[in-house]
């Protein structure tokens, strides 16, 4: 078999971390409410065939509680770097395109987001909105749009000084026209790309929030309130409860990111033809 | 052909290709130079002339030994008669070769002139740059200048002036004058001339074929990726009789002072060359020999020729 | 009936030297002016500014009597020096001619233009090929005058030839005003009715 090329391999790269993804998502949806009540028979135990991630001090099995957990996260990661990245688009378009003072607005409303630690102004939003899951999302949904922001706004501003744009305008077309056939396709791959390269941070910033006990409510199994309730037996010698569940975090958020080098691989003219 | 000791360069069948994608997965080998030869000798500027986007840079490119990660390079380089490795490439460049890139986009923005004239020698070369800005007419201040701070003509005359710090033997110099009327580009190539004169050789890239007749001492035409004949700039201003291959005869009518009068046709595709000839499609005195076999490279009236009946 | 620009004065910004500075030109419809000078000389700014790409900061742009459009099909189109700039290169070629009306396939006899070619993309033709189409697409939206920047500086001088003669021919079979800004002073000869130098160096000659 003959070596496959570079874009063959982005491509398989991609797909296999898409279904990997999908699979985690969906077993941990599938999994019912049964699965992840424990019985204090089985409490504390250390990681075995059974139980690879072994149990909890209630008796929970913790590979379960940590699969479930990281649907939760997925689905936290998911919507809010969409929304984000939607929101990311509008500005930086309303910046690009429109007067000079939406521009001035626009962009000091990026530098006041950006002036203000992401962590604080997500638990201000998380905890003004009551906490769960809503107040999770619009918090990090809110506080991750800026930086795509500000790469849209900027490539917007140069496809309008094109020639090839200014042309179209001369030859009639009106400003809606020229937005969707010659702007908007360009600005898919930064779309894309950003919007992936958001989801590990939302996914973080879902864990440590959680984690701090500002997120989602204790009886949840997301990864940050296992890890908040394993700092308890930590000192007891149950190193299992923090270490399994933290480590899947952290693969799930470099196979996210993997994903988006990817993407940003395929996408980009630059790299495209090696 | 043996690599003759009095050249400086001599490029034997030199191929370059591309990997590149051509529909979805599927790699291709894009052919952008084809079999290419020329020789340059101490001393003498040659021009090759060619239109824009036909892989001329690349040619500067690969004697230099920088082609993009993609590319791939067969044939030889000589280089005063032995052969240049890619790590003899490496070695040179920057001392015996040197490029006088298109535009300032190739200098760092955030270096000031003078460091970055400079380059990496050490000691500084403050004093020979200082004399060499001077005889360019470049005011003192300027090496404390910018990048973006140079007017066209500056930054053109410091490009220019960094290949000389060099001591380089070979200059490469790509599309050194867009944009410029004749006698500008006359005025910006005296340096040229007097490099040359001075006993350096000069590869001037351009696809002003004006600027080339004016200029060089000899002219390769490029065609296709390939040259199809070198020739004296005299024969060049002599007219179509003194010329050797039917592309350089279509060219010299084509000029709007000789007749302005094109042939028809485009020049092919890097990915669907004709198997024979480069020139067979548009020539009007192809053969079927001409459809089928490439022509080699023949000597003709103190010039070179890639054409079965080039007379 | 004609293109005019009337003492037409512009810089790019206030604290930056003119450009042009009170400049004034005619051309009648069928008339073939070639403007005449090397770079640096305001040439392209006087381009864009006689097809409605820039307001000039004092005088006018008339034709017919009347100020350009605003917004609006312009009947005086501009072709650009470098066609791979001038034509989105996400789009097929196909699309790029039908931006300025329906496809015809006299028009591809025309201008030259091969059917393969149209379901390329742009980085797959050459800068002869895809100045072709950009001519075309001028041509196509019925315009009445037209400015060519250089369109051939970047052309060997085959494709030069080959273009100018689908120009000029059109050019006089629609009766069309025609601007050509060239460096080359044999093409403007060969081209053009009347040849305007622009002399007035702009900024002080820092070039060769």
């Amino acid at each position: 078999m003959k070596k496959l090329n570079n874009r063959t391999r982005t491509l398989l790269l991609t797909a296999l971390l898409f279904v990997l993804l999908t699979a985690i998502y969906a077993c941990g949806l599938l999994l019912s409410e049964d699965a992840v009540t424990g019985s204090f028979l089985n409490a504390k135990q250390p990681p075995s065939l059974s139980h690879p991630f072994g149990t909890d001090a209630l008796g929970r099995d913790l590979f379960l509680r940590t699969l479930k957990g990281l649907s939760v996260s997925i689905t936290v990661g998911l919507s809010a770097s969409v929304i984000s990245a939607v929101i990311a688009v509008l500005v930086g378009m309303v910046a690009a395109a429109g007067s000079k003072r939406a521009d001035a607005l626009v962009s000091w409303c990026i530098d006041l987001v950006m002036g203000v630690p992401h962590t604080i102004l997500i638990l201000l939003i998380s905890f003004a909105l009551g906490r769960g899951l809503k107040g999770l999302l619009i918090g990090i949904a809110a506080t991750h749009w800026c930086s795509l922001a500000r790469l849209i706004r900027g490539e917007v501003l140069q496809l309008r000084s094109q020639q090839y744009v200014a042309v179209s305008r001369r030859l009639g077309k009106s400003g809606g026209w020229i937005l969707t056939n010659h702007l908007l396709p360009h600005l898919a791959p930064q779309f894309f790309t950003g919007l992936v390269l958001m989801f590990p941070h939302a996914i973080l910033h879902e864990a440590s929030i959680s984690f701090l006990g500002f997120g989602l409510p204790p009886e949840q199994s997301a990864i940050g309130i296992i890890l908040s309730e394993s700092m308890r037996y930590l000192s007891t010698g149950m190193w299992w409860t923090a270490v399994l569940p933290g480590l899947t975090l952290v693969l799930i958020v470099l196979l996210v990111d993997k994903l988006g080098e990817c993407l940003a691989l395929l996408l980009d003219p630059y790299s495209a033809q090696k | 052909m043996e690599p003759k000791n009095e050249a400086l360069l001599e490029i034997q069948n030199l191929s370059v290709s591309f990997r590149m994608y051509e529909h979805g997965l599927e790699q291709k080998d894009l052919k952008v130079i084809s079999d290419l030869n020329l020789t340059v000798f101490p001393g003498e500027i040659v021009a090759i002339a060619g239109s824009s986007g036909s892989g001329k840079s690349l040619l500067a490119s690969a004697i230099l030994g920088i082609l993009p990660d993609n590319a791939a390079l067969r044939g030889h380089f000589y280089y005063k008669g032995r052969e240049l490795t890619e790590k003899r490439q490496k070695q040179l460049r920057g001392t015996e070769l040197a490029l006088v890139p298109q535009s300032v986009a190739y200098l760092d923005p955030l270096m000031k002139i003078g460091a970055q004239a400079d380059g990496h020698y050490r000691p500084r070369l403050t004093e020979k740059r200082n004399s060499l800005f001077e005889r360019f007419h470049l005011p003192k201040h300027t090496q404390r200048l910018y990048p973006f701070q140079l007017s066209g003509g500056m930054a053109r005359r410091v490009l220019v002036s960094t290949a000389l710090l060099t001591d380089a033997r070979l200059i490469i110099a790509d599309e050194p004058t867009p944009g410029m009327s004749l006698d500008q580009a006359l005025e910006a190539l005296k340096m040229f001339r007097e490099m040359a004169d001075e006993g350096r050789s000069v590869i001037l890239i351009t696809h002003d074929i004006d600027l080339a007749f004016e200029v060089a001492d000899r002219v390769a035409v490029f065609y296709a990726g390939t040259t199809v004949e070198t020739a004296p700039a005299s024969d060049f201003k002599a007219g179509p009789r003194a010329l050797r291959h039917p592309y350089s005869k279509a060219l010299w009518r084509a000029l709007p002072q000789n007749g302005f009068e094109p042939i028809p046709g485009f020049q092919p595709y890097a990915g669907s060359l004709p198997k024979g000839c480069l020139f067979a499609p548009r020539c009007p005195f192809k053969t079927a020999q001409c459809e089928n076999q490439l022509p080699p490279v023949r000597r003709l009236r103190g010039g070179e020729v890639r054409c079965y009946y080039g007379s | 009936m004609a293109l005019e620009a009337k003492n037409v004065s512009f810089r790019y910004h206030r604290r930056q030297p003119w450009i042009l500075e009170n400049q004034s030109i005619r051309l009648e419809r069928g008339e073939r002016l070639a403007i005449l000078s090397p770079s640096g000389y305001g040439k392209t700014t006087l381009a864009l500014l006689l097809a409605g790409y820039l307001k000039p900061e004092t005088g006018q742009i008339l034709l017919e009597g009347k100020p350009l459009p605003k917004s609006g099909l312009c009947p005086v189109q501009l072709i650009y020096q470098h066609p791979e700039k001038a034509i989105n290169p996400r789009w097929r070629l196909k699309r790029v001619l039908e931006e300025s009306g329906e496809l015809r396939e006299d028009v591809l006899e025309a201008f030259g233009i091969e059917r393969a070619w149209l379901d390329r993309f742009p980085r797959e033709l050459s800068g002869g090929e895809l100045q072709r189409f950009c001519v075309a697409r001028a041509l196509m939206s019925g315009a009445d005058y037209l400015i060519c920047d250089e369109i051939s500086a970047m052309l060997d001088v085959i494709t030069q030839a080959q273009i100018w003669k689908i120009v000029l021919e059109e050019a006089k079979r629609r009766n069309m005003g025609l601007i050509a800004i060239t460096h080359n002073r044999h093409l403007a000869e060969r081209i053009a009715t009347r040849i305007l130098s622009l002399t007035k160096p702009p900024l002080p000659p820092t070039s060769f």
